[in-house]
């Protein structure tokens, strides 16, 4: 039975091929089919994952979270340098200035994305705002959260900093950042499921050296990775009591 | 920044709940909380920290190596009732996750409000310690907190 390689619905759409590319790479690697599965939305992949349905997973760290703490799913490695974090934006030529100015009755564009929306409304608090005075429009990318706030549709934005960042310029000079989060311990991770058990070690090993293999430079770069550092058991639990203690 | 602030240095004998004590400058100056950041702190089971991330350094006063090793009471101030604490520390005793607001002293003698969240840290199924993870609180709930506190101590 082929093994299903799944991408948390978060990453950004310029690295797709990417993963198909990375994928192939991981079918050489293990010696076995891997079929990629993507899903547009966090529910459906959440289901499957209940299901048990995948087995490779690069997870965002809500998701890790349930993944090893619920389903006995194990971090192998982390991407370097790829810290999640969130930004707050407001039109540029809203008078607003910082989080502070910010008001009740606030109507905020986010995603589904777990970790930078719990993180925005954290970023909210400091203004005394929270669900029960703040109106939420949720899309589906952040190109749309841009388009919301600058048609006026919204009041302030959350970012996952790297999608503000892969936004045009033209659309960025329209906005402001209030403010960007720099936690920097919370990631994405690869976690593997119970029946990746015996490539576990040989996969991490090769996922370590993808970026001194002259096979696996090219690939990373496709996914825009700089290379995978690996997760120590412990680690990985410190990040979750991380979140843990962000969710409610 | 609160209206009592005098920035005026005072000298203040804290003492711990177990029995140690220290005279502490008090500087009644609030240092505000960092835009974005988390202070991250660990300690064993008895509260000795065990990691400390680098906003809690900068925030705190302390190096890296006066703060691994030592108690957490090290940022207690004289205005923080020691009920707040008890409350901490039977929840998080019970394995529940503790929230509450907390003025804490930095080195300088100066202080900052936070709103701080601990867990107990279970690793298969036995308590290894606790985290706590600070954020930026709102000026309401720093005045609201000042008032209550000032009516415990
Ligand atoms: C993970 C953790 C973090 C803590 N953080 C603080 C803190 O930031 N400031 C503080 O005054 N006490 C903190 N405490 C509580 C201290 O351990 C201590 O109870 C408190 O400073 C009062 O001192 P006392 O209990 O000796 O009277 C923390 C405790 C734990 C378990």
């Amino acid at each position: 039975m082929a093994l299903n390689l799944s991408v948390s619905p978060d990453f950004p759409p310029t690295h797709l091929s990417g993963w198909f590319i990375f994928n192939t790479w991981l079918q050489r690697q293990l010696g076995e089919g891997v079929h990629l599965e993507l899903y547009d939305s966090f529910e459906q992949q959440r289901e499957d994952i209940r299901a048990g349905k995948l087995d490779l997973i690069y997870a965002n760290p809500y998701d890790a979270s349930m993944l090893v703490r619920e389903l006995g799913f194990k971090v192998l490695v982390r991407p370097r340098n790829r810290a999640d974090e969130t930004v707050i934006a407001v039109r540029a030529d809203d008078e607003v200035t910082c989080v502070e100015d910010l008001a009740p009755g606030l109507k905020v564009a986010t995603t589904a994305d777990p970790d930078v929306h719990i993180m925005g409304m954290i970023m909210l608090e400091s203004a005394d705002l929270d669900a029960t005075n703040v109106s939420f429009k949720e899309l589906d990318s952040y190109v749309l959260v841009a388009k919301a706030l600058l048609n006026r549709d919204a009041d302030a934005g959350f970012f996952l900093k790297a999608g503000f960042e892969e936004l045009s310029e033209l659309v960025r000079s329209k906005m402001k950042p209030l403010v960007s989060s720099q936690i920097s311990v919370v990631h994405h991770t690869l976690v593997a499921g119970p029946r990746m058990q015996a490539h576990m070690d040989t996969l991490t090993d090769r996922l370590v050296n993808m970026e001194h293999d002259p096979k696996g430079i090219p690939v990373l770069k496709s996914m825009g990775l700089d290379g995978w550092d690996v997760m120590e058991e412990e680690q990985t639990e410190f990040m979750i009591d991380l979140i843990d203690t962000l969710v409610d | 920044m609160s209206e009592q602030d005098t920035a005026a240095a005072r000298e203040v004998l804290i003492k711990y709940f177990d029995g140690t004590e220290r005279l502490a400058s008090i500087v009644d100056q609030e240092v505000p909380y960092p835009d974005g950041k988390l202070i991250v702190s660990r300690t064993d089971p008895q509260g000795i920290i065990t990691h400390a991330n680098r906003a809690f350094i900068e925030m705190s006063g302390y190096t890296r190596e006066e703060l691994i090793g030592t108690n957490h009471y090290i940022l207690r101030h004289p205005d923080m009732p020691a009920v707040a604490f008890k409350d901490l520390w039977d929840t998080v005793a019970q394995g529940k996750k503790w929230q509450g607001y907390v003025k804490n002293l930095r080195k300088d003698g100066a202080y900052y409000w936070v709103k701080a969240t601990v867990i107990p840290n279970i690793r298969n199924g036995q308590l290894v310690g606790y985290t706590s993870v600070r954020r930026k609180p709102s000026r309401s709930k720093i005045n609201e907190s000042e008032a209550l506190y000032a009516t415990l101590r």
